[in-house]
């Protein structure tokens, strides 16, 4: 064999639907981790209603609301940038795609906020004041601060995967047809959007 | 298969996928990969190495049990050996075995692809096996000690013991990672990449098998993936979720882990069953008997395994309810696994039988798997389960058909599609030696251990009473014979890759699926052209016309 590399070079194979496909089923196993949790959730609302009752009053619900409408209009500014892409408004585009992260940043600190509140008040895994209360409001600030805290695991991800786009974009990468991946961030954010649509009502609206 | 052989154009002049030259020369070439077969030997190699640390531990074990009290290792160390022999085979070994090995290397030939839909998340996905290997490999020697909790990580013990227990998890929760992109590239490759002419049902019943494989591991390991964290999240930060002093409930774990644990079983063993579909009718000559049959019948395992993870949790209390559906559900996918037996028995009737390496790993597997299987249904049954429950009878019930059925598959695929991977042929009069040694080892070790299990030796334990003793010596005796066979195995691989016999022929073994109709080994990218697919496989047609002219005389 001679040192040079061979002719048949990997060909370049682009599937748009492909893609798409591979995204929507990594939205099915992201539903399902979460689905495990909510499992938890509903078997342990069920054994301790009372406890859940009273422990969600602590949940400050204006707070909630208010991140609730943050996130939902990120998930909008979101689809918007696809379609300023696919009308190759590129400018716009990117606009769109650094609203969502701002977005996203301001429903991150507002969360950070959220949880420093219920630190201030002792409520935090492990501490005295959690453990003096009942097994219920225990497992229920448990599954609160896990369920947020993964959930906001996956805004911060979302925010450095827009982040990649958007160097995309401005480079040219993504284009009017070419956007596929700009579109598989889209879905993953929705995904975003979409669990927080649950968490809010079963912590916060529930009481 | 399907396509007429002239079709297919081969010059003899490209470089096979092992000679291909690359952005990247050298182990780099290999390691920064994206090519499907390369990704398929690099799982080769490196799931052969967790296979023989997985076995050193359970060959230890079985020596410690030679005779009753302390032989040649405390109690503790014998819990953490159970524990590593367990994590190691189920998530290094069995889980990934036959998908990533041979699904990597003839999934897209078999479909008439150049590669998989994403070959650099094929690529990643190796990685995150090495890493979560790795980890598997670290929590092993770092102070604290293996952990020592069975590879269920029940909790409370596995929030409470101070071993290891966290590493093991994130190995866990890695290679639970890595399985899920497998299975992700799987299902789109199927969708997406078939040849033209390639139909749905024009596809080999490996394949079939595959794809319903891709499916449970893309929607089962999510649950894994999220309970071992929680249990890793109520260690670390002693968040209450599973913890009885938080209020926890133990048994709901179970629950999350056996939603996951019980379908993947048949993420083990599915693969194993599509193997043998492709073997049988190859060395039998005949078209396959069934072949919707055999089909469907992965799709309906996959289902109904996914809806039966409470039977092993019969005696740890639940209603008499959810008892009985677990129980009826348990005995439902008996009927699609022995449709399965039935097709490949009735495929080998009236066969011209060629009683090759391949074909005899499968007879093992069809006999051993039968009975495997059917001790299954018997712990399905309630009134039997409440005595069995975790005694050895488990034990041998699971090894006959983890090991019986999906280790003798991936060896008989192994056997099958080695010179078609390597270009080069095994020694096939010592394989025939130790398949024999393999089988006779086998039954030795595990099937002492369904009577001794019946008489209610515990499962786990590291000591026992003195009447179990002559089963537990026929038992480890086994483990002689076993070790010595695999030994054997793995020297006649390692010594034929690099002087076995060279092989060019296209089609050793006269099958008529794709990969036997292109270069051996394969060219870079598979095809020189894709092919259009006309015909079902397995068509066997000079044979076939044979056989009905006997039955009409």
């Amino acid at each position: 064999m001679s040192s040079t590399e061979h002719i048949t070079a990997t060909h370049v194979h682009r599937d748009d639907v492909g893609s798409r496909m591979g995204m929507w089923l990594f939205l099915f196993t992201e539903l399902l981790l979460f689905g495990g949790m909510f499992i938890l959730y509903s078997v342990y609302r069920f054994q301790y209603a009372e406890d859940f009752h009273l422990a969600a009053k602590e949940l400050n619900t204006i707070l909630g609301a208010f991140n609730t409408a943050v996130l939902l209009t990120s998930s909008l500014t979101m689809a918007l940038s696809i379609i300023a892409i696919q009308r190759d408004q590129k400018t716009l585009s990117l606009f769109l795609q650094v609203i969502t992260i701002v977005l996203a940043l301001f429903f991150l600190v507002n969360k950070y906020f959220e949880w420093s509140a219920k630190f201030h008040h002792g409520i935090y895994p492990g501490s005295e004041e959690l453990l003096s209360k009942s097994s219920g409001e225990i497992l229920f600030f448990g599954l609160y601060y896990v369920m947020t805290g993964l959930h906001g695991i996956h805004v911060i991800v979302g925010m450095f995967l827009i982040a990649i786009m958007a160097r995309m974009t401005r480079r040219g990468t993504i284009t009017h047809d070419n956007y596929v991946r700009l579109e598989n961030t889209g879905l993953y954010w929705h995904l975003v959007d979409i669990i927080w649509i649950f968490l809010f009502p079963l912590f916060y609206l529930i009481t | 298969m399907a396509v007429d052989a002239a079709a297919i154009k081969t010059n003899g002049h490209e470089p096979s996928y092992l000679e291909f030259k690359g952005k990247h020369t050298g182990i780099l070439g290999w390691i920064l990969s994206t090519d499907h077969k390369r990704i398929g030997v690099l799982y080769l190699i490196s799931l052969s190495i967790f296979f023989l640390v997985g076995v050193t531990f359970g060959f230890l074990m079985r020596l410690e049990l030679i005779s009753p009290g302390r032989t040649i290792m405390d109690a503790q160390t014998y819990n953490s050996f159970f524990t590593l022999h367990g994590v190691i085979m189920i998530f290094l070994f069995v889980v990934p075995g036959i998908p990533a090995v041979f699904g990597n290397f003839v999934l897209p030939i078999l479909i008439g692809a150049k590669d998989v839909a994403f070959p650099r998340i094929n690529l990643m996905s190796w990685y995150m096996y090495v890493i979560g290997g790795l980890l598997a490999v670290v929590s092993i020697l770092l102070p604290g000690g293996p952990a020592d909790t069975g590879w269920t990580f029940y909790v409370p013990y596995s929030v409470r013991t101070n071993t290891n227990v966290m590493l093991a998890l994130f190995a866990a929760f890695t290679l639970g990672f890595s399985s899920i992109l497998t299975g992700l590239n799987f299902v789109t490759t199927v969708h997406r990449l078939r040849a033209p002419g390639m139909t749905w049902f024009k596809m080999p019943l490996s394949i079939w098998s595959l794809y319903s494989t891709a499916w449970v591991q893309v929607l089962a390991t999510p649950i894994i993936g999220i309970t071992l964290l929680l249990v890793a999240v109520e260690r670390w930060l002693g968040i209450g979720v599973f913890d009885p002093a938080l209020g926890g409930d133990p048994v709901l774990y179970q629950h999350l882990f056996w939603i996951y644990s019980h379908p993947a079983v048949y993420i083990m063993i599915l693969p194993a069953m599509g193997v043998v579909s492709e073997i049988i009718p190859v060395f039998a000559r005949r078209t396959i008997f069934g072949y919707k049959f055999i089909a469907f019948s992965s799709i309906a395992i996959a289902l109904f395994g996914s809806l039966v993870w409470a039977h092993h949790m019969f005696t740890v209390g639940m209603s008499d309810t959810g008892q009985f559906v677990f129980s009826l559900l348990t005995m439902l996918v008996a009927i699609p696994s022995a449709i399965k037996v039935f097709n490949w028995v009735a495929t080998l009737y009236k066969g011209s039988i060629d009683l090759s390496t391949p074909l005899l790993f499968v007879l093992a597997f069809i006999f051993l798997f039968t009975i495997g299987g059917l001790t299954g249904v018997m712990q399905g049954v309630l009134s039997i389960d409440m005595q069995i429950h975790d005694t050895s009878f488990i034990v041998a019930h699971f090894h006959y058909v983890m090991f019986g059925g999906t280790g003798f598959g991936f060896f008989a695929a192994l056997h099958y599609w080695f010179p078609k991977m390597f270009g080069r042929m095994y020694n096939q009069k010592l394989s025939k030696i130790y398949f024999w040694l393999l089988f006779i080892g086998f039954n030795f070790l595990y099937f002492p251990m369904f009577i001794m299990g019946w008489l209610g030796m515990p499962r786990r334990y590291y000591d026992y009473l003195p009447e179990f003793q002559t089963y537990h010596l026929i038992s480890t005796i086994g483990s002689w014979i076993l070790v010595t066979g695999i030994l054997l195995m793995v020297f006649n691989m390692y010594r034929s890759v690099k002087k076995g016999k060279v092989v060019t022929e296209k089609n050793i073994w006269g099958g008529e699926t794709l990969e036997w109709q292109i270069d051996t080994p394969p060219i870079h990218e598979n095809f020189y052209e894709i092919p259009v697919v006309q015909t079902d496989p397995y068509q066997y047609k000079l044979n076939e016309a044979k056989l009905e002219k006997e039955v009409v005389s």
